[in-house]
């Protein structure tokens, strides 16, 4: 864990050192990103036999000390975040990637990566408060990366809203210390479980879960994202979309299983409620769109709604869902937005209607055909089984109606899919698109992260057992308590 | 003291709201730097006014003294507001410099208005 935490930071250093030598930065920030993932496979095979790492960071024990936590959801989160992570470093080496020239754009992306890795090891509410900040403040440099109108406009609203999330999160911390005395996430699952959930708690759940949401762009507070990821950069919104809303679906996930349980709370059918709006609207919003990464922005909104459809159930198996949906899902939206990446700097266009012909370019297009129909959930690729799982998990819980809405937001994903299939890729071109010098490193990067999608497809069996026993020691809740409370530094 | 902590965070709370929904930039970015004080005093009266600290020998109350802890959460949130404030408000004055607007509805640009298949793409 300590390569994890550590790597970023000195890579980030030496990257600052190397302002304005832009191919060292290059090759060194790539080098860097490896090592996290190899620092991140690692912990991962560490913890895959069923084993929880604890780490009393100051030497002082769990519940007085800052501990981080590393069970298998943690580490498999960090191990995908970190490839995606590669992939966009890769691609960002692609000279249609314009922000990414700027000097600053390597050295952020690894604050970036250090924030998101910290916030999915930590085991204590107020350091996830301070990982989120360090996310999120290189997010918002990268995001105005590069100026110009719509870009900065997107920035101020991603800025503003991300900033009233953080004040949510800072007040439902401070209510739940002032109640239970304690931050550590384990201290306070042992305390709520004991305890009938008073409304204090109950108050600084909801205040927690406002601040999570809105970060992960659920319903009614998500039109800051297709307001401001298609602005940024290929690259960049490909590590936002894979990344930042996924941090906010796992600290939901944190809070409502391992904190405070949901069932029998009134935040429980909230949740269901919210997940299938966000489910819904994004997929509309999506439907009424032309252009591409603006597509794909509201696409990650209903997306975000099956994961929390599943979290809102509860219980083993539904958990195993949003565990097996989250690690699908990163996968797939951040290869999406590499490949409309390419397809604009192709076509010279993002309005779908200004395009087509890019079936001439074959490995482009045979990603795009993997990633689109994962999306839209056609088998035997990834998608397919993730929504199975989650629309199983409803059917279990004898949600009909959380049912017929996925089922229905499946279908129209299939048809935005379609549409930019049809438009971009299968239609004769208005203009012919040209062929783009240097753009072998964002297809390269594309295809990797093609093939992890073809081997969660192919390999879904053993990865549901695996997403089952995760979800069996999420929602038995004392595994990850016993481990934090009884570790000894 | 905790009733008036009280009524300070509603009021900050309430001025911070009504900035933010404001038309202007500037108001924006007063209005996000009011929450975030409001949330800080939060902090602060929810944990911080007993006369336990943490570290009290047998746990037994020591008058004058206060929980440290929450001052030292709300000192690191003082830190990251401050940091935070600082890059909207530049952020806030690039906008403003390369829109020539501070008028918020009036930016549309990153969210252009609904079409149907029979309009123009956008060039």
């Amino acid at each position: 864990m300590t390569g994890l935490l550590v790597i970023p930071p000195l890579t980030a250093l030496v990257l600052l050192a190397l302002w304005g030598r832009p191919r060292l930065q290059a090759a060194v920030s790539l080098a860097g990103m490896l090592a996290l993932l190899g620092a991140a496979a690692h912990l991962l095979l560490e913890v895959a036999p069923g084993g929880i790492l604890v780490w009393a960071v100051g030497g002082w024990p769990a519940p007085l000390g800052i501990v981080l936590v590393a069970d298998r959801l943690a580490a498999a989160l960090v191990v995908v975040s970190t490839l995606v992570g590669v992939a966009c470093v890769l691609a960002a080496r692609s000279p249609h990637d314009d922000p990414a020239r700027h000097p600053a754009w390597h050295p952020l992306v690894h604050l970036l990566m250090w924030g998101v890795c910290g916030a999915f090891c930590t085991g204590d509410l107020f350091n996830l408060f301070v990982w989120f900040e360090v996310m999120l403040m290189a997010s918002f440099t990268l995001i105005a990366l590069g100026g110009g109108r719509e870009r900065l406009e997107g920035a101020v609203k991603y800025v503003a809203m991300n900033l009233v999330s953080s004040v949510l999160f800072l007040c439902g911390c401070g209510i739940l210390y002032g109640v239970c005395g304690t931050l550590n996430m384990a201290d306070l699952a042992r305390i709520i479980s004991a305890a009938d959930t008073p409304p204090a708690v109950q108050a600084a759940g909801g205040c927690l879960l406002a601040a999570f949401l809105l970060k992960s762009a659920a319903f009614p507070l998500f039109a800051w994202l297709p307001a401001s990821y298609h602005t940024a950069a290929p690259a960049t919104a490909a590590l936002f979309s894979a990344l930042l809303t996924k941090v906010g679906i796992y600290a939901v996930l944190r809070l409502t299983v391992t904190i405070m349980p949901l069932s029998g709370t009134l935040l429980q059918p909230i949740l269901l409620w919210v997940a299938l709006a966000t489910m819904a609207v994004g997929v509309l919003g999506a439907a009424t769109q032309m252009e591409l990464k603006r597509i794909l922005s509201f696409h990650i909104v209903s997306q975000v709604g099956y994961m929390l459809l599943s979290i809102a159930i509860g219980g083993a198996t539904a958990l195993a869902a949003a565990v097996f949906y989250l690690i699908h899902h990163i996968l797939v939206k951040s290869n999406l937005f590499l490949i409309v990446g390419l397809a604009a700097a192709h076509g010279g266009a993002e309005d779908v209607r200004r395009l087509g012909g890019l079936r001439r370019f074959p490995l482009l297009y045979a990603g795009f055909l993997i990633s689109a129909a994962s999306l839209a959930g056609i088998p035997p690729f990834s998608g397919f089984f993730a929504k199975l799982a989650t629309v199983r998990a409803a059917a279990e819980a004898g949600q009909w109606v959380a049912v017929a809405v996925a089922l229905a937001v499946g279908f129209l994903t299939l048809y935005s899919m379609v549409k930019i299939h049809r438009e971009a890729f299968a239609k004769e071109a208005p203009a012919a698109p040209v062929p783009l010098a240097g753009a072998g490193w964002a297809t390269t990067a594309v295809l990797v992260l093609a093939t992890g999608t073809v081997l969660i497809g192919l390999g879904a069996g053993p990865l549901w057992r695996w997403s089952l026993a995760v979800g069996n020691e999420l929602a038995a809740r004392t595994p990850y308590i016993d481990a934090v409370l009884k570790a000894t530094p | 003291m905790s009733v008036l902590l009280a009524v300070l965070t509603g009021l900050l709370v309430a001025a911070g709201t009504w900035l933010v929904l404001k038309r202007r930039l500037l108001h924006l970015v007063l209005g996000i730097g009011l929450l975030g004080h409001a949330a800080n005093l939060l902090v602060f009266a929810a944990g911080g006014l007993s006369e336990s600290p943490a570290f009290a020998p047998g746990g037994t109350p020591l008058p004058g003294a206060a929980d440290p802890l929450p001052q030292a959460l709300v000192l690191t949130a003082i830190v990251i507001g401050f940091g935070a404030t600082a890059f909207l408000l530049a952020l806030a004055w690039r906008a403003f410099r390369t829109l020539g607007d501070d008028d918020l509805p009036g930016w549309s640009g990153s969210e252009p208005p609904l079409e149907n298949d029979h309009s123009e793409p956008r060039p």
